[in-house]
Parts: structure tokens; sequence; C-alpha cells
């Protein structure tokens, strides 16, 4: 299965279910990739595996995808693979991979399942961009008769925002949408903030869309809980320390880095919002602290 | 146990001591009266007979300080008979039965394994092989004995042993170690000086008065590279968490070389036994490190684990092997992943702020500078050590661009500073970062102006302590140091006389986990946090 394959392959996956995370879509293609592979050895193998999961990463530059990928190959060759013989080997391996996915699959439900008892009856909540996780505890919430009202910042520069706001309309919950600059205005009136995340670091930060830092800045001055929903396969073994020290492919589109030569002149997608401006983290290993993340992390990858 | 020894302690003595001349004298209420109060102190008993136990609570009993003097001449001659034993008397409260009375094992207690059995002929060979077997599994767990280490003893998974505090304004706790160190033969080195009252309870000695001149040459008690390496300890030549460790174990690596088995004894017991005055004295030139004493842990340990059908060749060139294969994974080679990580971190037009001379921090700019990373570095340094010195050096040979100012010049360089790199000489179990006086100092500032602080660390560094300031437990330092000398005139020459003055030279502070940002360790990089949770992986991993 050779590359422009596998990007079409991740592609229509996407295109077919706009609902599913594009990191269990990233997987999905590994495990079609490993399941069509031709190479001899292991280490063969693992090459392959690890230069898709670079060549995906570059169609699509989310955390996540590289995140998952990374993960995804952790988990398949997490026992020592004793079977002399390859192709058992690559069984053990497929069947591990899809064990692997149908786990990811239930996590955002697993996600909703812990956040929504923390939305109590009348409160005000303040959320960024689109995210599908904070929609799914929404619509938990929802289900569970709670009343909430919604406030969705817009989130230039592609209007994320509207199109949450859309949603949420569907699910009859009252939503306002306010400008990106209006949210040390709004901050008074919420009582929480729940925001998604693309990834998260191993500091306990995470690293979303543009504008989440500060929402969490505001939150923190007004002393309002700031809340991360985010499921396990996002954790990814970054440490910024600033900024500064994101990485350039995460900050910016795929295909702007490929089309522009001067990056200054971009104006990056996403920022990374340090462990001490959250509260609390939600995933489906549970609910953690952003000092928690790091145990987490150890445990899977030490 | 404690209390109720001294309260009875001349009968008890006499009735010991008969009891020992006669062997199987002492009454079968007397065994069961001293067992139970013996299982009081302990959480867990393991299996001893009776003999064994009532005869060994016995003789700690009598070690009371109070006893312990008039005792001790009875005791030596009989036990000096099997002369196989350097250490001939067993320590005053074996650690792990008084765990609730931390301050009756003073300071770096030997462990109680190595207590010999000394008695008639049959029943000694018979008390032997129980206690060998108590001995070994005892061993296992509490195989330490500084006072900067809690071993998790198999004995007592749920009880972890705290490690013990200095305590030197406690007159009983003083007065158990000079007995201890007499026991071992070793001169014990008087405090000097007026101490500032928050610190009384450090030692303070003088670097005039190194111990090696109260020893006699030769000196048959401790090997003569200890003795060097003590002098050079606390005159100051070797300083330096890694270089002092990596000097102790070439130290124990010449010991072991030149060690002979007496007859009648196990490398795998009389090694270790050998090894604890050198280790008492090694403290009394200069208080251990945390780096130092995970090190002796862990040879401990090797040494109890050797075999016992070994022949002793065989033996001494597994223990070398272990001793460079330990130098080599936890210094060379973590030095290598921790700058590999590092380096990813340093980016082109840095500028890092470092402080003091840390050989890791070092070793992580010379590596990124030959990778060609550009960046430059501002050395910042403090009086009396001025370790600062020794780092301009090494990095302005291999061509760094540097700059060198002293600490009180700080928040005048720190807005053109992008990274700090500190050292550490320990991190500990709650997060909080030891290292040279000044540190957190340094941390604090910048955190104040936001720049990000990186502290560099291996592994083998973390230890099980718990401090959450500076005073608890520190060091202190000559204090004749802070004179200073100009124009021939020299401040503060008779700061003696004064009798309000106290000059006062510490050497480590703490700094908590809020003002680091990263710690890099070869491990990864974790955040200041995670350090129980790594301390927890490698516990599980032994």
């Amino acid at each position: 299965m050779d590359e422009d394959e596998l990007v079409e392959y991740f592609r229509t996956q996407m295109r077919q279910d706009p609902e599913v995370p594009s990191a269990v879509a990233a997987i999905r293609t590994l495990l079609e990739f490993l399941k069509r592979d031709q190479s001899e050895t292991i280490l063969g193998l693992r090459e392959n595996l690890t230069r898709t999961i670079g060549r995906l990463g570059e169609a699509d530059s989310s955390v996540a995808v590289s995140s998952g990928g990374e993960l995804f190959l952790r988990f398949i060759s997490l026992t020592s693979l004793e079977h002399p013989d390859l192709s058992q080997c690559k069984k053990v391996m497929v069947e591990r991979g899809e064990l692997f996915l149908k786990k990811i699959s239930l996590s955002r439900s697993k996600v909703a399942k812990f956040c929504h008892t923390f939305i109590k009856d009348g409160a005000k909540i303040l959320t960024h961009s689109s995210s599908r996780v904070v929609l799914k505890v929404l619509e938990s919430a929802a289900a569970d008769k709670k009343r909430f009202t919604v406030y969705v910042t817009e989130s230039q520069p592609d209007s994320a925002g509207q199109k949450m706001a859309d949603k949420l309309r569907k699910l009859n919950i009252p939503v306002t949408v306010v400008l990106d600059a209006a949210v040390g205005y709004i901050m008074e009136k919420v009582d929480l903030v729940i925001v998604g995340a693309e990834g998260v670091v191993e500091s306990g930060g995470i690293i979303n869309k543009i504008g989440t830092y500060q929402l969490a800045v505001c939150s923190k001055a007004h002393n309002k809980p700031f809340y991360v929903v985010a499921e396990s396969f996002k954790f990814v073994r970054l440490y910024p320390l600033n900024q500064q020290d994101v990485p350039d492919r995460f900050k910016y589109k795929a295909d702007t880095l490929k089309a522009v030569e001067d990056l200054a002149e971009e104006h990056p997608m996403i920022d990374y919002t340090p462990p001490s401006l959250i509260t609390l983290l939600f995933t489906d290993l549970g609910v953690l602290t952003p000092s928690a993340v790091s145990d987490e992390l150890i445990k899977l990858y030490l | 146990m404690a209390d109720c020894g001294e309260a009875n302690g001349p009968e008890r003595k006499n009735e010991i001591v008969r009891a020992k001349n006669e062997e199987k004298e002492l009454t079968k209420e007397e065994k069961q009266r001293l067992r139970k109060e013996k299982k009081q102190q302990k959480k867990q008993k393991e299996k001893k007979d009776d003999k064994g136990s009532s005869e060994k609570s016995g003789r700690e009993k009598t070690l009371d300080p109070l006893s312990a003097s008039q005792v001790l001449s009875t005791q030596s001659p009989t036990q000096k008979v099997p002369a196989s034993a350097p250490i001939p008397v067993p320590p005053s409260g074996a650690p792990s039965h008084s765990s609730g009375a931390p301050s009756h094992s003073s300071s770096g207690a030997p462990s109680p394994a190595d207590k010999p059995a000394k008695s008639k002929a049959e029943l000694k060979a018979e008390r032997r092989a129980r206690q060998e077997a108590d001995r070994a599994s005892k061993q296992q767990g509490s195989s330490s004995s500084s006072k900067t280490k809690a071993p998790a003893s198999d004995l007592n998974p749920v009880v972890k042993r705290l490690p013990e505090h200095v305590q030197v304004d406690d007159p009983a706790v003083v007065k158990r170690l000079a007995k201890k160190l007499e026991r071992q033969q070793i001169p014990l080195r008087s405090d000097y000086g007026y101490k500032v009252s928050l610190f009384s309870h450090l030692h303070q000695y003088s670097r005039k008065a190194p111990l090696t001149q109260l020893l006699s040459i030769p000196s048959s008690v401790i090997h003569p590279s200890i003795v060097r390496l003590g002098l050079q300890y606390s005159q100051g030549i070797v300083t330096g968490s890694n270089a002092r460790s990596v000097a102790l174990l070439h130290a124990f690596k010449q010991v072991i070389m030149d060690y002979s088995t007496p007859p009648n004894e196990e490398l795998s017991r009389d090694l270790v036994n050998k090894l604890k005055p050198y280790i008492s004295f090694l403290n009394q030139c200069r208080p251990l490190s945390a780096s130092m004493g995970n090190a002796i842990k862990y040879i401990k340990k090797e040494i109890s684990n050797i075999p016992s059908q070994y022949k002793e060749e065989e033996a001494k060139t597994k223990l070398l092997e272990c001793i460079d294969k330990y130098i080599d994974e936890k210094v060379v080679l973590a030095a290598k992943a921790i700058s590999k990580y590092a380096i990813e971190k340093i980016s082109d037009g840095d500028v890092i702020l470092v402080y003091g001379c840390s050989s890791l921090v070092n070793h992580i700019l010379c590596e990124a500078f030959d990778k060609n990373r550009k960046f430059r570095v501002i050395v910042v340094d403090s009086r009396p050590r001025l370790e600062g010195r020794e780092a301009l050096r090494r990095l302005v040979q291999i061509g760094i661009s540097c700059t060198y100012v002293l600490i009180s010049a700080l928040s005048y360089v720190l807005p053109e500073v992008s990274k700090v790199f500190l050292g550490a000489h320990a991190l500990l179990a709650n997060g909080y970062v030891m290292s040279r006086v000044g540190t957190s100092q340094i941390a604090l500032v910048a955190r104040a102006f936001n720049v990000p602080v990186l502290v560099c660390c291996e592994t083998y560094k973390f230890c099980e302590r718990v401090q959450t300031d500076s005073f608890v437990s520190n060091e202190l330092d000559d204090p004749d140091e802070l004179m200073v000398t100009r124009k021939g005139k020299t401040q503060l020459e008779d700061w003696h006389d004064l009798s309000t003055l106290g000059l006062l030279n510490l050497v480590y502070d703490v700094t908590p986990p809020d003002f680091v940002d990263l710690v890099i360790t070869d491990l990864g990089m974790i955040p200041c946090t995670s350090v129980p949770v790594v301390l927890r992986v490698k516990n599980v991993d032994q």
C-alpha cells in the first residue's frame, strides 16, 4: 500500500464520518496498512509504520494524529512478540490493533459520563471553538434533564464557533455566540469554562485552538474553574516551555507548511495552555489533575 | 524499650552477663518477658528461636547509653574471642526494631544484620544457622545505614523507615554517636565556633582541623584510600555530587581489591561489616550526600547478594564489575541521555543562565555547542565558594561566549535570559530540589521574570527524603571561609571574641516545585511533581 493510497484512505475515512476523531481515522488507516504490509522483518514493519505515521502527519497536521499513531505503535508492540513466524506476529499485532481501536472508539462517551455531573442545573458554560467531545458532554448533560446556557466564542479565523452554535441549537440548548475579544467581558457571567483539546502534553498542559490560552488566563483571574475534556489517545510526548516551544509542524496547517517559506507571516492555529491554569482534565482514564497526566504518561510509555 | 531497660539496668546487666557465661541459665519467664517487650517494638517478627532472640534482646538492652560503658568492657573480651568479626559489638538498638524511637539509633547506625553469634561451640553453629537465615532476609531490606536513605525493607513493606536527621544539640544522640565511633575506632570530630541557633542541630567543622590529623599513621582500621578520600572531601578538593560519588566508588573498588576474607567468615557478610567504619569515617569528614547514600545502598546490596559458593577471586571480580557498571549506567550514560533531551530545549539565539558549577549542566552545554547550536551563557557565581569560576573556565575553553556576574546582579541580567539551567544535589520525594545555596533564589527571581527554569538531574540522585524548608537537614561549612582579606586587612578576624556574632556558611538550599518548570532526567522530561512516580517505578523495578 503506497503512501498516496494511504492518504486517500485516511481522507475518505474522515469524509465518510465527520464525527470520527482524526486520531481514530489515522489508526484505522494504520491498521489497514498493517494488514496489507509486505515487509519481511519486524524491524522493517516498525520502520514502515513509523514512516507512515510521519506521512499522515504531513497530510493532517493535528497533534492528535501524531499522538494516536505513536500510541498505536506502542500498544501493538507492548508485549514481546515471541512468535518466530512473522505472519503469526502480524496476526497478533492486528488483533491488538483492533482491540485498541475498539477501546478508543468508546472513549468519547466515557469522557462525557465523567464530565456531565460537573454541570449543575442553571449553569452558564463558556466554551471555545468547535469540539466534538464538548458537544458530547453537553449532549449528555442535556439528556440528564439539566438546564444550562452556553456561550461559544466565535473562534476566528475559521469561525468554527458558529458551527458549534448551530449544533447546539439543534439540541435545543440556549446558546450565544460571543466575539473572541469579548471573553474578558463575559467571564464574570459564566460559572465554568469547558474546552476540548487537540493534544495533552507531558506537563499536563494542553494544545488547543488559538484563543484557549487567553480564555484560561481570564478564567484564572476571575477564579472560575477551567475544565478540559480529552480522550487518552491525545496524550503526546511533548513538553513545551512556552508558546514558542511548540513545534512548527503543529502550529500551522499542513498545506501552509508546505506552501509558505516565511512562517513569521503566518498566523498560528493553535496555542499552548500551561498546567497551572487548568483545574481538571476529564479523560477516559478518569478525572485527572494536571500533575497526574505525567503519571499516566509514565505508565503508558515507560 | 529504652525506658524499661534503663529502669532495671544494673540487674538486667548482671543477669545477662551471668547468662552469657552460663549459656542456658535464662529462665523461661525471663525469655518470655524479653520476647514480649521486643514484640512490642517490632511490627513484624521473623521466626527466631528463643535463645537467639532473648540473647540478642538482652544484649541490645545492655547497650543503653547509661549502662553501655560498663557492659562494653565485660562484653568485648568475650566477643573478641572468636576474633574473626572486625566489628565485635552489635549496635545499640537495631534500627529496624526501634522504628518508634528514632533517636535510639544514632545517625548512621549500622543495620542489625551484623550481630555475630558468640557462644560456646555446639550452640554457636546452631544459632549461626538460624541467624544466617534471619540475616539473609533482613539484609535484603535493611541494607542501608546512612541517615539520608529510607530502605523499603522486605520486612515491613508498609512501614517505610524514614531517614535519620542530624541532632547535634541533643546530648543523648551525641553520646550515642561518640560511643559508636569509639567502637569503630574512629576519632570524633569536634564542632567549631559559635553556631547560629536555627542551625544548632547541625555539625559545624573547621577545615583547618581535618579528621585525618587525629588518626595514627599507618591507620589499622581505615584503608588508606579511604583516608585519602576523607581528606579530599573535608578540604574541598573533591566537590560536586557526581564527583564525590564516583570517587567513593573508586575508593571502594580499591578496598575490595585489597580485601581478603578472614578464615571462618563469609565474604558477603564480612565485607559489609568492613565497610561500615569507612562510611562512618567519611561521614565525619563530610556528611554524605544523597547520591553517595544511594551508591552505598547499591554496593551493600550487591555484596550481600553474592552467592556463598563463589570463590573469593570470583566474588571480587564480580563486585568490581558491578561497580563499574553502576558508574557507567548511572553517571556516564545518564549524562548522555540527559544531554540528548536537553539539547532539544536549546534553540539558536538562546541566552542561558547557569549557576555555580554543575558537571551535568557543563556537559550539556558542551554537547550543545558541539552540535552547532548558537547560544551564549551567563554564569552566576556566589561567595565564598566561587564555583562559577570553574564552570566559566570550562565553557570558555571550548569556545562558548560567556558573561560572568555575581548573584547580587541577578535581577539586572534576567530580562535578557531565555532559559535557566540548574543542576541538583538531590531531588526529594515531594518534588523539592535540593541544590547549592542560592539556587532557590535564582529560581524565584526567574519565576518572577517568567523565565523557564530547567533542572537537570540523574535518577540515582532521587531521594526518599521529604523536606519543605532548608533548615531541617543541611550542611554547615567552615565559618572562617566567610572572612575576607583585602589590602592586608582581614575583617571579622576576631569574630570568636564577639559573643553575639555568628557566621553562617550554608551549603545547600531547597527549591519548591512551583518554581521549576521542567526536570530533565535520564528517563525523560518530567514535571517536578512526578518525582515520586519515578521513585515508585524504580522501586518496583528493583
